[in-house]
């Protein structure tokens, strides 16, 4: 049993597709999950000099890990769930902040129908069932950045459940087969968000901004159906891919818009699920994997010492790497949920339900939102599959880089190029690029007009394909010219002069009889010395196919040199 | 002028007997010659004034706004008022100005009222007096010889109100006579796009039409309100009330409410448990009272609540907190909510059998003396207070207390008028007949204020003996 079993990194994107190396799998029945090895010395997670020092045991029954998230969405809306204060993203501290948010006596809360609507559509997206009826409950806690001393939430009956996710996760040593897991969707329910503290230490002092207190979130619950750290973080992925798309949630983890909690735990499979703990806020896709694979070997090795699993809430120290329990949380936490007697409940509609003289600014009509519904990722990977015949794996890149898909498909307008190309060379040469730089595909300096004006210099064979990189590096650097500009600049178009290149490939013939002595010999690597040397002399202008038939054809037996008055060839 | 109804005041005011200035500086002296009864919390005088400056300005003009322009109105203490400290009588809100007014504040001052300033009540409103979340509205009128009314749940905005029991609280108003509560509630009732429980039902103004023939109306009476503990006065003036009603020709039936004596142990639960959670607000971060203890948060919260709060509060926070613990929420809040849902159902059942109104007892008595009324403790004393006002509040009805009669001690006593959710303008028509026919004797507010000067004399010995 080689290899790790939980990887952190893809060779595709950051973290597109769980990518399981089938090779390495193991485990009793687990069919594509990542069963976690609980021997000692085959630590399955990667970085942990602690457990891999250990020794292993004879006879020990192997580990599964169960993981389910709870998922913050921030609702893109104007305004916020309950008032009217606009939604900003760093703004100055304490600026957006009506009167109900900073919880004046007498205030009481609106709903935001927008809120409601994102949450419908959301609920909608994920195969759930929309209850018709929801409630309002207050979750009661005392903290600085809550200045009600309560959440509005939906404990009770929520807007959304019983729904289901699909997410795409690649196996196979080349990782070019996709196989779809499903995740359930518990429920989806309409929330605030809090305000956020700022704790300065060293003055002891805590800052409180109210920008963020009552801003709509919706939490999304997905059933523990997970298995590891790159499952849940694939799953999140498309999440956020979907709320993306619906226009419900800008899901930007760096920004907050998204904030994932874990629930794990891990048991002997075939016996009861374990006890589980909470890793709370993973802001980042990252420490999400990370945070999840080291909780699942921490409660191994706990439990494996003859310790024991504390229900406990833990965060994780992306420093240190580990989770730790959090002092905040310790004791039991009775948040005293009680029914919020400002709202009434919320009544959504059907076509069917819709009272016939209803306002439509006051009734929710769900059959009007679900045609409303917009593509949704999986339906736009099937269709780049379909209509480019491309990889799977390269559909699920595409989707994965915000705007990437929009650049490909403007290069692909403009270009002759065949699809499998510019797929090649938006994920390979173009996204390569930006990641090396760390530049969003909005931020390029190369626009999909170049890119495809490039791409059909390279289909009518005008330039070689190292030329081609050469005026990429080109354009990415100097921006304003056109790949045409560049090439002429930099003398880089292939030498269409037939009779110039054989007597090119005549003189290196000629200088180099060795060479050609080894080629006549059999020697089968020899030709391509030759045809190396034929480029360089032409500045690597030359197609090398066409060198190639010059020179075999000077080479074959029976040759008269004479200039040949064939055109191009075509490339095989 | 002072004794008079809004009406005549509004006719004298707009005939140019009197200017708003003046009827605006005749209230203050008033109120500065009963000063030591503690009724008003704050007086805004120089608001007061310069609203009389432009209600005399718009008279002048000929430009009313209408019925309640330059008529003197006070709010209590628990509705929010731009600018003006708004303090719920506790030390926890002790200097909090909003910046805001609650809609039917609004609502007032858009019509040209004054505002003469904010009236005391117990800690949070908790006990007795313009807000009616257990009777707060109806008994007060009743032993002070006035209207009271108490409007459907959601027919009033709570917007600005500082909250008790958010499912019960009802702004209440206090008038001298049916026809001025209807004027009153006719600029209040309404949607408020800011209380997302008031009715989306355009509200018609509210026109009182006189009765003059009873004999389609149907008056129960309910059975479990005669208990034990009225007082024989009351008693008998209820049932004159009711003879009074069958003598022109009404149906008076007997009716049951049969869960009515649950009420106040089921208030008990509910409101505590609102109470609860509606004051985990007042921490001391965003304002009103802050402790000086700074070591951690947690100890500036606990300091600063148990300085800002009373004993009374802090018993129902307490209690409340406990009835919603996870365990304790299904045998505590969910059966309360339960036996809520029972006593609003008494009230479907009575009104879908034929009765228009009930009739019924506001108080027990009439009021006590200061030394008696200490004598109980919060709890029991509203227990007494609110048995015949409670259940409505638990049901969301409307319900109007009349000034009825004088005591042999010549102290008022209100009888109450219950009516269907949203009928409140036929709840106020049977009230207004009723008015009529009883005729309770205009106050006297000159005697009153000669007898004030009196014991303004005294004022030292008053308050004295009204701080024990």
């Amino acid at each position: 049993m080689a290899g790790p079993m939980l990887r952190w990194c893809c060779p595709v994107g950051r973290w597109a597709l769980a990518c399981i190396d089938g090779g390495s799998r193991y485990g009793r029945g687990a069919a594509t999950g990542c069963t976690s090895s609980g021997k000692r010395g085959q630590s399955s997670v990667a970085q942990q000099p602690r457990i891999t020092a250990q020794k292993p045991r004879k006879g020990e029954h192997e580990w599964a890990a169960v993981v389910g998230l709870e998922i913050h969405a921030q609702i893109s809306s104007n305004s916020k769930l309950f008032s009217g204060s606009q939604v900003h993203f760093a703004a100055p501290p304490n600026s957006l902040v009506s009167f109900f948010d900073a919880s004046l006596p007498g205030t009481l809360p609106v709903l935001n129908r927008r809120c409601v609507e994102a949450a419908v559509m959301t609920g909608l997206a994920l195969n759930c069932r929309i209850n018709k009826k929801s409630l309002f409950d207050r979750k009661h806690y005392f903290y600085a950045d809550l200045p009600a001393g309560y959440q509005i939430t939906q404990q009770r009956l929520p807007i959304a459940v019983n729904g289901s996710m699909v997410y795409g996760v690649c196996v196979g040593k080349k990782r070019s087969q996709v196989i779809n897991k499903t995740v359930r969707v518990k429920q989806i329910q309409l929330e605030q968000d809090s305000g956020k503290s700022l704790h300065d230490d060293l003055r002891s002092q805590t800052l409180i901004d109210l920008n963020r207190a009552g801003v709509g979130l919706l939490e999304v619950v997905l059933e523990p159906d997970m298995s590891c750290g790159e499952e849940a973080a694939t799953a999140v992925r498309e999440l956020q891919l979907i709320l993306q798309a619906l226009g419900t949630s800008r899901a930007n983890m760096a920004e907050g818009q998204l904030r994932v909690d874990a629930n794990i735990s891990v048991h002997h499979p075939g016996e009861p699920l374990g006890i589980r703990t909470e890793v709370k806020n993973l802001n980042s896709a990252r420490f999400l994997a990370k945070a999840i694979d080291y909780e699942i070997q921490r409660q191994i090795n706990e439990l494996e010492n003859g310790g024991e699993i504390l229900n406990e809430t833990r965060s994780f120290d992306y420093k240190l790497g580990c989770t730790v329990p959090m002092r905040d949380k310790e004791g039991k936490q009775d948040y005293r949920f009680m029914p919020e007697p400002n709202l009434p409940p919320l009544l959504l509609y059907d076509a069917e339900s819709l009272p016939t003289a209803a306002d439509p600014q006051q009734v929710i009509n769900i059959d009007q939102i679900r045609e409303q519904l917009p593509e949704l990722p999986s339906v736009t990977r099937e269709k780049l599959v379909q209509r480019y015949g491309m990889l799977p794996e390269h559909s699920f890149a595409l989707l994965n880089e915000v705007g990437l898909l929009e650049f490909f498909q403007n290069v692909i307008k403009e270009t002759r190029a065949e699809p499998k190309k510019v797929t090649s060379w938006v994920l390979n040469t173009f996204l390569g690029f930006l990641k090396q730089q760390n530049l969003a595909v909005s931020e390029s300096p190369v626009t999909p007009s170049a890119l495809a004006e490039l791409l059909n210099l390279l289909d009518r064979k005008a330039i070689s394909s190292s030329a081609a990189k050469q005026v990429f590096e080109e354009l990415w650097r100097s921006k304003g010219k056109t790949p045409a500009q560049i090439v002429s600049e930099k003398k880089l178009e292939l030498m269409q002069d037939q009779e110039a290149l054989e007597q090119l490939c005549h003189a290196v013939m000629e200088g180099h009889p060795q060479v050609v002595t080894d080629v006549k010999k059999g020697n089968p690597r020899a030709i391509n010395k030759l045809i190396g040397l034929v480029r360089k002399a032409t500045l690597s202008r030359a197609d090398p196919t066409v060198i190639k038939e010059i020179l075999e054809k000077k080479l074959s037996p029976g040759d008269v040199s004479g200039p040949s008055a064939r055109g191009r060839t075509v490339q095989p | 002028m002072l004794g008079r109804t809004l009406r005549e005041v509004s006719a004298a005011l707009k005939q140019g007997q009197i200017t708003p200035t003046e009827l605006c500086q005749k209230c203050l002296s008033l109120i500065k010659k009963t000063k030591f009864l503690n009724a008003y919390i704050t007086v805004s005088e120089e608001v007061a004034l310069k609203q009389a400056e432009e209600s005399e300005k718009r008279y002048k003009q000929g430009h009313s706004l209408g019925d309640l322009d330059g008529i003197p109105v006070a709010v209590k203490d628990n509705f929010s008022t731009a600018g003006i400290e708004t303090t719920c009588a506790s030390n926890m809100l002790k200097g909090y100005v909003p910046p805001y007014n609650a809609t039917v504040v609004q609502k007032l001052l858009d019509q040209g009222a004054l505002l003469m300033g904010k009236t005391n009540l117990d800690e949070f409103a908790m006990g007795a007096l313009g807000s009616d979340t257990g009777g707060s509205t109806r008994n007060p009128a009743a032993h002070c010889g006035l209207v009271g009314l108490k409007p459907s749940y959601g027919l009033v905005s709570r917007h600005g109100l500082i909250p008790l029991v958010n499912s019960m609280d009802v702004p209440g108003i206090l008038t001298r006579c049916v026809d001025d509560a209807a004027i009153v509630l006719g600029v209040l009732a309404g949607h408020d796009p800011k209380d997302s429980t008031t009715i989306q039902d355009p509200v018609k103004p509210f026109m009182l039409s006189s009765l003059t023939d009873v004999s389609k109306l149907c008056v129960g009476i309910p059975k479990e309100y005669l208990t034990p503990e009225l007082s024989s006065e009351i008693r008998s003036l209820w049932s004159k009330a009711a003879n009074l009603f069958e003598s022109e020709g009404a149906k008076v039936i007997e009716v049951s409410l049969p869960h009515t004596s649950y009420s106040i142990v089921c208030y008990h639960v509910l409101c505590t448990s609102e109470v609860a959670s509606n004051m985990a607000r007042f921490d001391g971060l965003e304002y009103g009272h802050r402790c000086d203890i700074d070591v951690s948060t947690e100890a500036m919260y606990a300091a600063t609540r148990r300085e800002g709060f009373n004993d009374v509060v802090r018993g129902r926070i307490l209690s409340g907190n406990f009835f919603l613990l996870k365990e304790n929420y299904e045998n505590y809040f969910v059966k309360a909510q339960k036996v809520r849902r029972l006593i609003a159902n008494d009230f479907v059942n009575v009104f879908n059998s034929g009765v228009d109104v009930l009739l019924t007892p506001t108080t027990l008595s009439e009021a006590v003396p200061y030394t008696e009324f200490i004598k109980e403790d919060n709890r029991t004393r509203s227990a007494q207070d609110d048995i015949f006002t409670q259940a409505v509040n638990m049901a969301g009805l409307p319900a109007v207390s009349v000034p009825t009669a004088l005591s042999h001690q010549g102290l008022p006593i209100g009888l109450q008028f219950i009516g269907r959710a949203f009928c409140d303008q036929q709840l106020l028509t049977v009230a207004k007949w009723f008015e009529k026919q009883v005729q309770f004797p205009v106050i006297q507010i000159q005697e009153l204020m000669d007898n004030c000067s009196s014991v303004f004399e005294n004022e030292k010995l008053a308050s004295v003996s009204l701080k024990q």
